[in-house]
């Protein structure tokens, strides 16, 4: 046994090198650079989708393309955001943070870590394949029902919505996985002293994260599985004729959909308090209450569904139960903006673009919550839903509260890991150009939404031009805009720019900053020990 | 856990990660071409199916071989048990969202099919008691033919499998007590009974599947009981059969001298794995057998 073991150690720096280096890694930190690329990568190809979709909303009537091309490109717009974007960008954070943050040799499991990231490829082109064949004559184009796959429409509809399913189905295996590794992770392989209440509060975000995906990916695999059977082998869930209902599909989907918006979101609510308390120069304002926050927000998201069904009729006592269940979401997530804007409150701030972005977030994510509260009353989604006003909303929750908070992130912690300053000054017009071309796209939606524009159409009344004509304008600029984030990352890459300390930001605490910037291939081979 | 810090076990750089991948992308790809009519999906289909098995093979035999060559300590050993009953949650997760699809149908829509006003409704003779084909082949202003079919009784083979798949329970953690022990020849009876009452359920599902689609005019196709039905005991069955290729593998480590009293997580994980196939068919008996 011992000779088996130091013939191990003998061989453990034995890495292949080039494309097999990526292919076959087993390091948490190849893996966590591998998913973030994928998603900058993907966030592009899903951004100019959406620069499509506005440029085809630039004016009233039908210019660029077809309505069908048009329903597939929203579609897919979205399930590469949320899928092969933000999901991926978390993933990629955790596997690049957890494992120093929580002073682990590296993840627990790493070839499933790995076989984690390698599912993604796969799903993004199953995606977009659909695309291609209608090229060349196969099927008519990609899912075209939006990225909710609401029966029956979904049940009629052309072989895009069999790719998507199985898109899917990798992409749950993929995130399954990638929960499965964090989970253990966290509990198994922390350094000793490292109690879970002394755990950064980005891993105990991705914990609770990793809970809520474990319990509602496989209820949508299962949703999208009774999907494929309804399409193609004779069954009846989602059929009237047979004593099912398309209704079913919505809960299973809500089942899944509105705690995924948590899935988005924890990680940045995991990662905003360490920028916070980085440039402010202060601890972290109540850190208990940040975990409780975190557990109360992740429990109530499974049991308030339904809110994003108000309108297909539902017993009284149902629409009463799901808004105030709703509701009372805002009273943990009002503690965690009380604890963000108290970590701040008397600091010595400066603002470096990751403060920049953090405190920027703050008020646009907020916005994204106020405007949640009205649709989660009854009365009032009655007058908002399927309109202008829902698109405004999640926009602000997931791009401003979602994609912003990951490019936080990414100035926060790019010199950690690529060992290079980004340039602060591109990263402030980063920051300005995409906070204000943000306002300017989606502020005029919720005003479209409130005079009763539909959202999912590619063409509109007369009286909705003016405000569209400003948002497809702020659409391109914001778009333009990420064109400084991906140049600043790929020089920090290159090795451009200055050489970063191992702690470039004066307040930032946690293990990650004891370790050299870029950290060693393999950091914490000897845990440190946490008093 | 200090002590043991520098020895967390970290696999060298492997490629099946990311050969399963192209395997379960191809078999996706054949699958759907397959469904939709496109001859090359078969072939895919079966291309990416060989991948699939060759990973299987390959990265299973090299965890073996890892774990007889004690790679994996306590500490090892302690990240694949959180990790294999996080993966038995999920798989909780996956079979409530087709319980939960029976609950729908049979507590919400098909009493509310069977409660419109009958003036207003295609469905006016539809009565909505269970087991039901739904209202579906019913014309407005002719006579209704409910679609005929015979609902599966609980007390016949179902109560059956029920015993069987009980008993194995306890044969299981018989061969347990045995590797316990060190006492081989018990882990070896309890494990190869356990496989065989598996494959006894399988055997006695089979039939049970090929009675209803051939005399009892129940199918896939036979609404919402139908759907659930067969989709329900269709999932527990593969996940009967994966349970049993397991054991079957662990049976033959058994056989080589794999495992000690103190090291066998392998069999430990297997052996949760058949008790939540267990625990899954009992709702199953309850929930759609009997009431
Ligand atoms: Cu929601």
């Amino acid at each position: 046994m011992t000779t088996a073991a130091q013939a191990h150690e003998a061989h453990h720096d034995h890495h292949p090198t080039g494309i097999m280096r990526w292919l076959t890694t087993t390091n948490h930190k190849d893996i966590g650079t591998m998913y973030l690329v994928f998603a900058l990568i993907m966030f592009m190809v899903g951004g100019a989708m959406a620069l499509a979709v506005r440029a085809e909303l630039f004016q009233p009537g039908m210019q660029l393309m077809r309505p069908e091309f048009f329903n597939q490109l929203i579609g897919v717009h979205a399930l590469i955001m949320i899928f092969a974007a933000l999901m991926p960008a978390a993933t990629g954070f955790a596997n690049w943070l957890i494992p120093l943050q929580i002073g682990a040799p590296d993840m627990a499991l790493p070839r499933l870590n790995n076989w984690g990231f390698w599912l993604l490829p796969p799903a993004a082109i199953l995606l977009t394949l659909p695309f291609i064949l209608a090229l060349f004559g196969i099927g008519d184009g990609a899912i075209a029902t939006g990225w909710t796959f609401y029966a029956p429409l979904s049940v009629q509809e052309g072989i895009g919505v069999d790719f998507a399913i199985f898109a899917v189905h990798l992409l749950g295996i993929s995130s399954v996985m990638g929960s499965i590794n964090i989970i253990v992770t966290i509990f198994n392989m922390r350094a000793p002293g490292m109690t879970m209440m002394k755990l950064p509060l980005f891993a105990w975000g991705w914990l609770i994260t990793a809970f809520l995906l474990i319990a509602t990916i496989p209820v949508l695999a299962g949703a999208v599985t009774m999907l494929l059977t309804d399409r193609h082998f004779g069954t009846h869930f989602f059929n009237a004729a047979g004593g099912g209902d398309p209704i079913l599909f919505q809960h299973l989907f809500w089942f899944f959909g509105h705690p995924e918006v948590y899935i988005l979101l924890l990680p940045v609510w995991g990662f905003i308090p360490h920028i916070l308390s980085a440039f402010s120069r202060k601890p972290t304002y109540g850190y208990k209450a940040q975990v409780y926050s975190f557990w109360a927000i992740g429990i109530l998201s499974l049991v308030v569904w339904a809110h994003h069904v108000f309108t297909v009729g539902m017993p009284v006592p149902a629409l009463l139960y799901f808004m105030y269940s709703t509701m009372s979401i805002s009273l943990p997530l009002a503690v965690l903006f009380f604890c963000w804007i108290a970590t701040m409150w008397r600091g010595a701030m400066s603002f470096e673009t990751p403060m920049l972005f953090a405190t920027g977030w703050i008020i646009l994510f907020g916005i994204g919550g106020l405007t949640g509260l009205v649709l989660a009353d009854v009365a009032a989604d009655a007058q908002y839903h399927h309109s202008y006003f829902v698109v405004a909303h999640f926009h602000y929750t997931l791009f401003a509260g979602g994609m912003m908070g990951m490019m936080a992130g990414t100035y926060f912690w790019l010199p950690k890991m690529t060992g290079r300053m980004y340039s602060e000054k591109l990263g402030k017009l980063h920051f300005w150009l995409t906070a204000i071309a943000f306002n300017l796209t989606f502020m005029p939606q919720f005003f479209l939404g409130l005079a009763g524009m539909p959202r999912r159409i590619p063409d509109y009344a007369l009286q909705f031009a003016e405000f569209n004509m400003i948002s497809s304008i702020g659409a391109f600029i914001l778009g333009l805009s990420q064109l400084i984030f991906v140049y600043n990352i790929v020089s920090c890459i290159r090795g451009q720019g200055e050489k970063a300390a191992d702690k470039p930001w004066e307040g930032a605490e946690g293990l990650e900053w004891t370790l050299s910037s870029p950290p060693p291939y393999h950091s914490f081979t000897v845990q440190p020990v946490v008093k | 856990m200090a002590t043991e810090a520098s020895h967390y076990y970290v696999p060298n750089p492997s490629l099946y990660p990311f050969i399963l991948s192209v395997g379960l992308l191809l078999m996706a790809a054949g699958f759907i071409f397959n469904i939709n009519h496109y001859a090359v999906g078969l072939w895919m289909l079966l291309l990416g199916f060989l991948c699939v098995l060759y990973v299987l093979f390959g990265w299973f035999g090299s965890i073996i071989d890892e774990s007889e060559s004690g790679k994996y300590k306590a500490w090892e050993d302690r990240s694949f048990r959180i990790g294999m009953i996080v993966f038995i949650s999920s798989e909780v997760a996956f079979f409530a969202a087709f319980f939960g699809a029976l609950f729908y149908m049979r507590n919400i829509s098909v009493p509310e099919l069977a409660s419109f006003d009958p003036n207003f409704t295609m469905y006016k003779d539809f009565l909505g008691t269970w087991p039901t084909a739904g209202p579906g082949g019913m014309v407005l202003g002719m006579e209704y033919k409910p679609p005929q079919f015979t609902p599966m009784a609980a007390w016949g083979i179902p109560a059956l499998n029920t015993l069987i798949l009980l008993s194995s329970g306890a044969t299981v953690t018989w061969a347990h007590w045995g590797l316990l022990k060190d006492n081989r020849r018990q882990l070896v009876i309890g494990l190869f009974l356990t496989i065989a009452l598996g494959i006894l359920f399988l055997g006695l599902q089979a039939y049970e599947y090929h009675h209803a689609y051939t005399e009892m005019g129940l199918t896939l196709g036979t609404g919402a009981y139908g759907a659930t039905f067969f989709m329900l005991t269709g999932f527990h069955g593969f996940h009967v059969t994966l349970g049993t290729i397991m054991l079957i593998v662990i049976l033959l480590r058994s056989m080589k001298g794999h495992f000690r009293p103190d090291h066998h997580f392998a069999f430990e994980g297997v052996a949760w794995y058949w008790h939540f196939v267990d625990v899954v068919w009992l709702l199953l008996f309850v929930l759609v057998y009997w009431l």
